[in-house]
C-alpha cells in the first residue's frame, strides 16, 4: 500500500486518445497529488480540455489509463466517479430552469439528502463563494456573468467532493470580475484545500493559481513547472508562452504563492 | 339567423357531436403524444434514426384524408368500427408535429448545459427528466397545439366514415344543400379549434422553462 498522504489523487499513465485520425492526446503522463492546484495551461486544440475531460470520463482514453485514487477511472461507477469530483466549465452552465438553489443543490437531492440539510448547505456554499443569501431565489438569468460563475463553484462544491475540475472558468468574465474571483479562489482553496485540476489559456492566471503548471502543446505534455521555474524556464515554449505575456510576471508569480 | 336558430332547435344533437368531436379529437392526440413525444426523444438522442422516422410522419402527412380512411376501412378488426378507425387516422396525422418538435426541443438544449449535468453525475434518465424535457417542453406544447388545431379539423371528415362528430353536419349539409346545417357543423368546430389553440398555448405559457 503506497502511503495515502504522498499517492497521486490523480495519475495519468501513458495515456493517448485519438477521434479518426487526429490525434488530440498522446502518451500523457502526469501526477496530481492531494490539495495542490495544477493548472494545464495551453492554447485552443492543445488537448488540455481533453485531459480534464478524461479524468471524469467525459472522454475515455485510447490507450493508457487514468486512475483517481489510486484506481483506474474505467473501473469505478461513471456516476459515483463524477459525483466525487466538482466540475465547473466556462459560463457556468447553470440549470436555466431552475433557481440558484435547485442548481446547488440537485446533487444533493439526487443523493438524497434531507430538505433541511439541503438548504443549509446552499446558503453555506452561497457565503463561502460571496454571495447574498437573497440570491438563492434567483435564475441564473437574473444574475451577472460573475455571480453565474460563482454559483458554479458553489454548485461543483454541493456534495464536497475532494476533486475540482475547473474548465476556463474564469475566461469569460470581464477583468475586474475575474481578477476578483480568481482572489476569491485563492482564499477558498486555503481553507479547503481540494485537489484542483485548472484549465486556463491565461498564463497570468496559471501563474497566479496554480501550484504547479503543466504546459501543453500539440497534444503533447511539453513539462511540468512551478510558477517561479515557469517565469524563468528556458524551455523554448515556456520562454514563447513568457513572452508573448510581456512584463510584471514574476510578480505574478509570487502572489499566487504568498 | 337561421343558423342560431338551428342550432338552438337541435341543442341536443349539437352538443352529442360536439361530444363526440372532443372524443376523437382528445384520444387521438393523447395516442399520438404517447407515440411522439418518446419517439422525438429517441431521435434526438440517435441522429442516425432521424431522417427515416420524420420522412415517414411527413409521407403520412402528405395522405388525402379522405383516401386515409377510404384505405383503413377494409383492415379487419378496425373496419368494425368507424371511430376506432377514425381515431387511428387522426393519431397518425398527429405525429408529424409532436414528433418534430419534441426532436427540435430537444435538440434546443444547450450542450453546455447537458454538459455540466453529465460531469455532475447525473444519470440519462435524470438528465431527460430533470433537464431535457423541461427545457424542450413548451417547444414539444407548440407540437401538441399545432396537432389538435389540425385534429378538429380532420375530425370532421371522419363523418364520411361515420365516426361521428361535428362533421355529420356537414355532411348533412352538404347533401341537403342547406348551408345553415353545413355552418351548424362548422361553427362549433371552428370554435373548438380556438379554444383548443387558446387552452393549450395557456398551458405551453406556464410550463415554459424560465
Amino acid at each position: 500500500m503506497p502511503d495515502p498522504a504522498t499517492a497521486p489523487v490523480i495519475e495519468f499513465r501513458d495515456v493517448s486518445f485519438r477521434v479518426a485520425d487526429t490525434q488530440v492526446l498522446a502518451g500523457l503522463t502526469l501526477q496530481v497529488s492531494s490539495g495542490e492546484t495544477l493548472v494545464l495551461l495551453g492554447r485552443s486544440g492543445s488537448g488540455k480540455t481533453t485531459t480534464l475531460k478524461l479524468i471524469n470520463r467525459l472522454v475515455s482514453p485510447t490507450s493508457g489509463e487514468v486512475r483517481v485514487n489510486g484506481m483506474p477511472n474505467c473501473e469505478v461507477d461513471v456516476t459515483r466517479l463524477r459525483r466525487g469530483m466538482g466540475y465547473v466549465i466556462q459560463d457556468a452552465g447553470l440549470f436555466p430552469h431552475f433557481t440558484v438553489e435547485r442548481n446547488i443543490g440537485l446533487v444533493p437531492k439526487i443523493e438524497g439528502w434531507p430538505k433541511e440539510k439541503i438548504r443549509a448547505r446552499t446558503q453555506e456554499l452561497l457565503q463561502l463563494v460571496g454571495l447574498a443569501p437573497e440570491i438563492a431565489a434567483r435564475y441564473p438569468h437574473q444574475l451577472s456573468g460573475g455571480q453565474r460563475q460563482r454559483v458554479g463553484v458553489a454548485r461543483a462544491l454541493a456534495a464536497n467532493p475532494e476533486i475540482l475540475l475547473m474548465d476556463e472558468p474564469f475566461a469569460a468574465l470581464d477583468p475586474l470580475t475575474r481578477d476578483d474571483l480568481q482572489r476569491e479562489f485563492l482564499l477558498l482553496q486555503q481553507r479547503l484545500h481540494k485537489t484542483v485540476v485548472f484549465v486556463t489559456h491565461d498564463l497570468r492566471e496559471a501563474l497566479r493559481l496554480g501550484s504547479r503548471i503543466a504546459l501543453m502543446e500539440a497534444g503533447k505534455l511539453v513539462t511540468v513547472l512551478s510558477p517561479e521555474e515557469f517565469v524563468k524556464s528556458t524551455d523554448p515554449w515556456a520562454a514563447a508562452y513568457v513572452r508573448a505575456f510581456g512584463d510584471g510576471l514574476e510578480s505574478a508569480a509570487k502572489r499566487g504563492t504568498s | 339567423m337561421n343558423v342560431v336558430r338551428f342550432l338552438l332547435h337541435n341543442q341536443a344533437q349539437v352538443l352529442e357531436l360536439t361530444a363526440e368531436h372532443l372524443w376523437l379529437v382528445g384520444i387521438s392526440t393523447l395516442f399520438a403524444m404517447l407515440i411522439g413525444i418518446p419517439l422525438g426523444i429517441v431521435i434526438a438522442h440517435r441522429p442516425r434514426l432521424n431522417k427515416p422516422v420524420l420522412a415517414g410522419a411527413n409521407i403520412i402527412q402528405t395522405i388525402p384524408s379522405l383516401a386515409l380512411f377510404g384505405f383503413l376501412l377494409p383492415v379487419p378488426w378496425l373496419g368494425e368500427r368507424s371511430d376506432r378507425l377514425a381515431i387511428l387516422a387522426l393519431t397518425l396525422y398527429a405525429l408529424l408535429p409532436i414528433i418534430r418538435n419534441t426532436y427540435t426541443g430537444i435538440c434546443g438544449v444547450d450542450p453546455a448545459v447537458l454538459e455540466a449535468g453529465r460531469g455532475m453525475g447525473l444519470t440519462k434518465s435524470q438528465l431527460l427528466f430533470q433537464v431535457e424535457l423541461p427545457l424542450a417542453v413548451s417547444v414539444i406544447l407548440s407540437g401538441v397545439r399545432v396537432a389538435v388545431v389540425i385534429a378538429v379539423g380532420l375530425a370532421t371528415i371522419a363523418a364520411a366514415i361515420g365516426a361521428g362528430g361535428l362533421g355529420e353536419f356537414i355532411f348533412r349539409g352538404l347533401a341537403m344543400v342547406d348551408n345553415r346545417v353545413i355552418l351548424a357543423g362548422a361553427i362549433p368546430a371552428a370554435i373548438l379549434a380556438l379554444l383548443a389553440d387558446v387552452g393549450v398555448g395557456w398551458l405551453e405559457k406556464r410550463l415554459r422553462a424560465r
